[in-house]
């Protein structure tokens, strides 16, 4: 066991799937000698040379829809956009593309490829960096959504990843990098669409992802003592999505919150409480609630950046009205 | 502008084949033309969705592709039946694709034909793609890909072209500057002097290329595809050639150019002076065009029958084609569209 940062768990994960598979590659911008504008890959270059680890220009459809053909012609290929938020100026490649490969073959053709992606706010890097952009992945039909929230699950979650026969898009929490975690040693392979449960209780469920895992957690630790017992889940991949989790814990709990970074329309959580709506209206013992970013472009500035992004505060205000 | 064969069937240089070749060639244009006018005519009686006929370029494609090794990647368009076909998608396929049957897209075995890319640019990049994994497993397989003069617009064309001069991989990028994007004139698609001339700014050769001359048209792809086996990268062809026909079946060019133009690109036609070639050879008759003529009516007509008569696609197909193995929540969403055409009770 070792304590690893988020950050140098993407390195261990990338590098543990390479020293495996040879047929797994990276690129990006900067990703190559410089280790990554967030140091996520650094060491890499070094380990396996510059024909798999290879710095790209400034050309995130050029990075996106090459790994599409890498992808289809042998290789396990992992592209790097800096940004999530530079989704937007490849998007053609990834929602009309990639995730429509296998559907508009037939099923023939297979696109074992990852998008690794820094997403999320809290750095003050403002509107156009700061997104958490997966429900825009999510809505997308095709696509894999995977975001963890520890450096075990980086490692784990990314092997499977790599491993999957289908395009996923890896969110990588910048709010998260510097985050220190315990790391089992040796392989470690986790599946996609598994949630894990945080913390058990009886009284609420909270759904979280990404960064807001912790949040959620120190809430449940703050709700505790105002006598809430919050359970609390990791959703850990959006699609496929863990429903039975969700379920299992819903019906114990009969109440549930979600804590989203997304902008409130049309975020992840509407959907899960729209699923939990349909599925188990009446084991629910009061409405669901959503705890968001508003619908507005993150701010730049600290105090208005953490304003907008749900707090460990916003979390438990909105579970004690719920519960009150 | 390369060209060895001249509108009247003059040869201007050594031909890139023997006779044996180029009989075969005419021979596959001829079938090409015959697959693209039986897919209009079809398409009027609403047995196809919208097709996009390619007369006129029939050289251009028939040429490039037939210079390629069987091995070769290809990443073409709705407008490359002709060069998909060369390189061994059958008719029928390509038929299904404009039948909305994604049977059509699943490339058989052993043909590294894509399924023609209806995204105006993006497959370009794919090409690149290909072409760059190709070489680091060590393999000289090429990738060539076809587009038109409109793509060289799209981001996705210099994103594409800067990654394959970077990379130095082994991609053919064939532009069929057929002069027009819908309506849209090649003179004011862009205010460069030719297309290929654009290659130099990404450090990768560009060769002006008569279109409707099948023997540059073999001669100039080949020396690509010699290039970037040997690790010399990629080359941007522009086959000057012109659209005959309208864009789609749902298309009236004469809203936007003069018939005297079109004749005056029919007088150039890529079937003719071959067949004037030929004749000069001693290896054309009329008898034998009308037997190949025949011959390429039956092929044709026999992929119709065989795509017509294809069962339907199964619904569930739509479900199971998404991933390699189905999420819980497509399983769900499937019963509820299948079983009970309602959502959950």
């Amino acid at each position: 066991m070792a304590e690893l940062t988020y950050r140098d768990a993407v390195a261990r994960g990338i590098a543990q799937e390479m020293e495996r598979d040879p047929s797994v590659v990276l690129i990006g911008e900067d990703v190559a000698k410089a280790g990554g504008v967030f140091k996520t890959t650094a060491g890499l270059l070094e380990r396996f040379g510059p024909e798999r680890v290879r710095d790209t220009p400034i050309s995130e459809e050029a990075i996106t829809g090459m790994i599409m053909g890498a992808a289809m012609n042998g290789l396990r290929p992992i592209g790097e956009l800096m940004f999530s938020d530079f989704l937007a100026t490849c998007w053609d490649i990834v929602a009309n593309q990639i995730a429509k490969t296998r559907y508009m073959t037939d099923g023939q053709v297979s696109l074992p490829l990852v998008i690794r992606t820094a997403n999320g706010g809290g750095a003050r890097f403002g509107g156009q960096h700061s997104q958490s952009l997966e429900n825009w992945a999510m809505a997308v039909p095709g696509l894999k959504v995977v975001a963890p929230s520890t450096p075990a699950d980086v490692v784990g979650l990314l092997a499977g990843a790599i491993r999957d026969p289908d395009p996923v898009v890896f969110f990588e929490h910048k709010a998260l990098f510097a985050g220190k975690g315990e790391v089992p040693d040796g392989e470690i392979v986790d599946a996609l669409g598994t949630a894990r449960v945080l913390r058990e209780a009886p009284d609420i469920t909270i759904v979280a992802l990404a960064a807001m895992v912790p949040k959620a957690l120190e809430a449940a630790a703050e709700l505790a003592e105002h006598g809430i017992g919050a359970e609390v889940i990791d959703l850990r991949s959006l699609v496929p999505l863990d429903t039975a989790t969700l379920f299992a814990s819903v019906s114990k709990t009969s109440r549930l919150a979600t804590v989203e970074e997304n902008p409130r329309l049309a975020g992840w959580g509407a959907e899960i409480a729209s699923i939990v709506t349909e599925e188990m209206f009446w084991d629910l013992d009061g409405p669901i609630v959503r705890v968001t970013t508003p619908h507005i472009p993150l701010p730049a500035a600290d105090e208005l950046e953490d304003l907008a992004i749900p707090s460990v505060e916003r979390i438990v205000d909105t579970v004690r009205r719920t519960m009150a | 502008m390369l060209q060895i064969l001249n509108p009247s069937g003059e040869l201007l240089d050594d031909p890139p084949m023997d006779v044996d070749l180029a009989r075969r060639l005419f021979r596959a244009m001829v079938t090409a033309r015959q697959y693209d006018r039986k897919a209009a005519s079809i398409q009027k009686q609403g047995r196809l969705a919208t097709y996009a006929p390619f007369e006129g370029q029939e050289a251009a494609q028939i040429g490039s592709a037939a210079a390629l090794r069987q091995d070769d990647w290809m990443v073409a368009t709705y407008r490359d039946a002709a060069a998909m076909w060369m390189h061994g998608c059958p008719w029928t396929h390509l038929l299904l694709t404009r039948m909305g049957d994604e049977r059509g897209g699943s490339p058989p075995e052993g043909v590294p034909v894509l399924p023609p890319s209806i995204t105006v640019g993006a497959h370009m990049l794919h090409a690149v793609g290909l072409a760059w994994a190709a070489r680091l497993q060590g393999s000289d397989r090429a990738a060539v890909t076809y587009f038109g003069d409109g793509a060289t617009s799209e981001g996705d064309f210099h994103e594409a072209m800067n990654f394959a001069g970077v990379y130095r991989t082994p991609t053919i990028f064939v532009c069929q500057n057929n002069q027009y994007a819908i309506s849209l004139s090649r003179r004011r698609q862009t205010a460069s002097a030719t297309i290929a001339g654009k290659a130099d700014a990404y450090g990768v050769p560009g060769v002006l290329v008569d279109g409707n001359d099948l023997f540059a048209m073999y001669r100039a792809t080949g020396e690509a595809l010699s290039r970037a086996r040997e690790g010399q990268g990629a080359t941007l062809i522009e086959a000057l050639t012109y659209r005959l026909g309208p864009h789609t079946t749902g298309d009236d060019p004469s809203r936007y150019r003069d018939e005297e133009e079109v004749e005056e690109w029919r007088a150039k036609d890529p079937l003719e002076r071959v067949r004037r070639y030929l004749a000069t050879e001693g290896a054309w008759d009329e008898g034998w065009e009308t037997a190949i003529a025949e011959a390429a009516h039956e092929e044709v007509d026999e992929a119709v029958e065989e795509a017509e008569a294809l069962p339907p696609l199964a619904p569930v197909g739509i479900f199971e084609a998404m991933f390699a193995e189905m999420t819980p929540e497509l399983a769900q969403q499937q019963r509820w569209l299948l079983d009970s055409r309602h959502g959950p009770a």
